[in-house]
């Protein structure tokens, strides 16, 4: 028998109320797409793994829902983390996941890989969380719709250039579509497919 | 913290990860009922076990909690209701609005104008506005699915042609984002116009029928009309008997046998806060100042 | 921290007081314990087990206590006592062709092997009250017969299944999850397993009416008893460490395998159908109306044309369930006045109208 390496690092040290809070900046972001929140930043996870995608899913992810890693973050260590604190069964196809996380500073990704819900049931879709390195540079998002009131500025940095296309058609297909959360080391925001893109920058 | 033998609001953490997936679905798809696999909760279905369930899965020890039934703080459910959450979660409680950050009610909407850093949970008897057009939730999954809202605009025009009116006084229908027609749960429709564009988050919760849905702030609520009918929201002839206020919702309290009525405001801390303000109904005589100046 | 509210609060723990002293009763008369309960209303409390969907009858005992004797809110206590259980797994199905039988009787033969074994029940009682019970009495010593270590005693269904004369089970897939509509809010077309859950969980009175309902031609599918077992059955569970099932313990359980209407096609052989009935303890009636309303929602299985209450999965899974019921029928003494104050407004405002209506065209 082989001892890992390192240590586990640690979960949620008190999951009730870390959980909570975590929660409630999640719903907050959902609420108010464009809001930045902070969220995560007692946690340290491991390599690969950005505090506030941790806490995201540590709040709302368990046995019962598959989670998805991208290839950026499948051979780290970021997989036994989440299925050890969260008990998230890892799936490979992206379609079958209730949850993704990728990285998007090494990867592009397409949003119609992933699950898109069906007309009777909208909600069996997946919620995708892309890791970036800004949420206050790079390419400006601008979007309407609920829980915005008149319009709202995102800054992402690492959006693939199709981004702006990419999030029309998920608009488009409305209410299918997938939900993405934007996260940058313990901040987060988040685009819930209601949300309509009005412009987009450089 | 608490000397409880149940986890912080009761619910085990398993089930508040399940209900709070569902809520996030139910904000990003605005309207639409997502299914939950609600629980069985230690007070009888049709009491609240749904608004109970989402209020348990959001709360947390910052948070101002009150609980209002019919308006009031102090009908009986909403007093149980409380005094669970006392009990399980230690939270603060309040009666006054202003001061809360998570309301939950049953038929009401507060008079005062919610603020972004709240959420108001309504607890919802039959969330499936079609139902009673289609008994049947296969099928009105289906007219969900297609947006196919016509027989639900028969029956309203139908009302029409035989009342004058759409016959609809509480529980009226709204469409959401301008997607899906969705139940207000049985608020009185004098209360539907608070739902568009309001600064707070709405959750609803109905246990029974196992689905949670929303309202993001900021979204377009219509209450479904016709062009020559529009929706009015109803008046009262009376302005309220303790506070004199002319622009709440009014409860008729019957105070004889002989057709003595009065007519007092039904959100309770509306009411309370004009009269420590110094409004006063003709209940409760002049004005004080009116009467300071008398004496 | 508790900020105190007017009446309500004091009006709902004198209520609580109140029922307390009249759950208690006349203090002259002794208290009834749990373990009386539990051994002398046994028929309550496995009632209250299988619709409750917890083996304790202990904790059901209490339940009929706490409940002063109502059924229904027994149920929901146990309910909501289960719902805050950690899960474990799931148990392997129970084997009742092993069961050891106290009560086995079948309508299909006259005599098989095993026998006709009558056991505890009501059936050929005569109605007559009896005064002697008002007393007390000892009963007389029951008749026993020396256990016979060889006596087999196999399942009616399968003595049929070996003709091929019976439709066949369909092969267990044990890789499939185990639906439980207490952990999924429940969708339409529902499987059989979880409208089998559905039932077994649904209300006694709700499924006799139903399953009498097919009887009088409500959906008809022609029933016999094939056979009813009430036994122990050991649990066991399959620990993944283990590699191996381990028994957990026995519990008492009711079976009721009905044989219905034969079917067959030009390439099918004509079989007879089944519809299957299980609860916990001894609950013949829950049993058979189960087995019976069964068969009437597997209508599509067989082409059957849906049209009587009792085929209507959405109709009887919806409404089975007398927790559910009983709060949403009596959610109606909640306060409604907002509502009514709304009608109350509208209504007197249509009758303005009419009568300035009828005023004007005067």
């Amino acid at each position: 028998m082989t001892l890992p390496a390192s240590p586990m690092p640690a979960g949620f040290s008190d999951p009730v109320f870390e959980g909570q809070a975590a929660f409630r900046a999640l719903m907050d972001a959902m609420v108010r797409p464009g809001l930045v929140v902070t969220a995560g930043a007692a946690l340290a996870p491991p390599a690969g793994l950005m505090p506030a995608a941790a806490a995201a899913i540590l709040a709302i992810c368990d046995f019962e829902t598959p989670l998805w890693l991208s290839p950026a973050l499948q051979g780290g260590a970021a997989g036994p983390y989440l299925r050890f604190h969260a008990g998230a069964p890892l799936v490979t196809d992206p379609a079958s996941a209730a949850f993704a996380v990728l990285d998007g500073r090494h990867e592009a990704f397409r949003l119609t890989d992933f699950a898109q819900g069906d007309a009777s049931y909208p909600d069996r879709s997946t919620t995708v969380l892309v890791q970036v390195a800004s949420l206050t540079a790079g390419k400006q998002i601008v979007v309407a719709g609920p829980g915005i009131a008149g319009i709202a500025e995102l800054r992402i940095e690492d959006l693939p250039d199709d981004f702006g296309a990419q999030w029309q058609a998920n608009r488009a297909a409305f209410p299918l579509g997938v939900d993405l959360i934007f996260v940058s080391g313990n901040q987060l925001v988040a685009l819930p497919r209601s949300a309509r893109l009005v412009g987009e920058a450089a | 913290m608490n000397a409880s033998p149940y986890n912080f609001a009761y619910l085990d953490e398993q089930t508040k990860r399940m209900i709070r997936r569902a809520i996030l679905k139910a904000i990003a798809i605005p309207g639409y009922q997502v299914p939950f696999a609600s629980r069985e909760m230690p007070m009888p279905y049709g009491w609240g076990t749904g608004g109970v369930q989402v209020t348990a899965a959001i709360l947390g020890p910052e948070d101002v909690l009150k609980v209002i039934d019919q308006g009031a703080d102090d009908t009986t459910n909403a007093v149980s209701i409380r005094a669970f959450f006392a009990k399980t979660a230690n939270v603060r409680v309040t009666t006054s609005t202003a001061e809360a950050t998570v309301i939950q009610t049953r038929h009401r909407i507060p008079e005062m104008a919610l603020t972004s850093r709240q959420v108001l949970v309504y607890q919802v008897p039959i969330p499936e506005p079609l139902r009673f057009l289609e008994p049947r939730e296969t099928e009105t999954r289906t007219m969900h699915a297609l947006a196919e809202y016509g027989l639900m605009h028969v029956k309203l025009y139908e009302d029409i042609a035989r009342y004058g009116h759409i016959a609809t006084s509480y529980d009226y229908p709204v469409e959401v984002a301008g997607r899906y027609v969705m139940d207000p749960s049985p608020i009185p429709k004098f209360d539907n116009p608070k739902m568009d564009n309001c600064d707070a988050l709405q959750l609803f919760g109905a246990g029974r029928e196992k689905r949670i849905y929303a309202i993001p702030p900021h979204t377009r609520v219509v209450s479904l009309d016709f062009d020559d009918h529009p929706f009015e929201r109803n008046k009262f002839d009376h302005p309220c008997a303790l506070c004199g206020a002319s622009e709440s919702y009014l409860d008729e309290v019957v105070t004889d046998d002989k057709g003595g009525r009065m007519f007092v405001c039904s959100d309770t801390d509306f009411c309370e806060g004009r009269r420590a303000e110094g409004h006063r109904g003709h209940l409760l005589g002049d004005e004080p100042a009116a009467r300071e100046a008398a004496e | 921290m508790y900020v105190a509210v007017k009446g309500g609060e004091r009006a709902i723990d004198n209520a609580h007081k109140l029922l307390a002293d009249k759950r208690r009763g006349d203090r002259e008369v002794p208290e009834l314990s749990t373990a009386q309960i539990r051994e002398q209303l046994t028929l309550a409390v496995d009632r209250v087990m299988t619709e409750g969907s917890l083996y304790d009858r202990d904790l059901a005992a209490l339940a009929v206590k706490q409940a002063r004797g109502d059924m229904i809110e027994a149920i929901f206590l146990l309910r909501a006592y289960r719902t805050t259980l950690p899960r474990f797994g799931v148990s392997e199905p129970l084997e009742t062709a092993q069961m050891l039988v106290r009560r086995r009787i079948s309508a299909t033969y006259k005599d098989l092997p095993g026998g006709q074994v009558l056991g505890p029940t009501f059936d050929y009682t005569h109605r007559l009250l009896d005064f002697g019970l008002e007393s007390g009495s000892e009963p007389a010593a029951v008749a026993t017969a020396p256990a016979d270590p060889d006596a087999t005693m196999p399942r009616v269904t399968d003595i049929i299944a070996g003709e091929d004369l019976i439709e066949r089970n369909p092969p267990a897939d044990p890789a499939a999850p185990v639906g439980d509509l207490t952990r999924d809010p429940l969708n339409f077309p529902a499987g059989r397993d979880l409208r089998l859950q559905n039932l077994a969980r649904g209300d006694e009175g709700f499924l006799l009416a139903l399953a009498y309902s097919t009887q009088r031609g409500y959906g008809r599918t022609h029933p016999f008893v094939g056979e009813i077992r009430l036994g122990e059955v050991e649990v066991e569970m399959f620990v993944e460490d283990l590699g191996f099932a381990v028994p957990l313990g026995d519990i008492t359980v009711t079976e009721c395998q009905m044989v219905n209407q034969f079917k067959g096609s030009a390439t099918e052989p004509p079989r007879f159908t089944r519809g299957y009935g299980l609860g916990f303890g001894h609950c013949e009636r829950k049993a058979m109306s189960m087995a019976l309303v069964d068969r009437a929602l597997r209508a599509d299985e067989f082409d059957e044309e849906r049209k009587a209450p009792a085929q209507d999965e959405e109709f009887v899974l919806s409404h089975s369930d007398n927790v559910q019921a009983t709060g949403f029928v009596e959610h109606l003494k909640l306060p409604h006045y907002v509502d009514f104050q709304a009608e109350l407004a509208f209504i007197r405002q249509m009758r303005r109208e009419q009568t300035a209506a009828k005023e004007a065209a005067e």
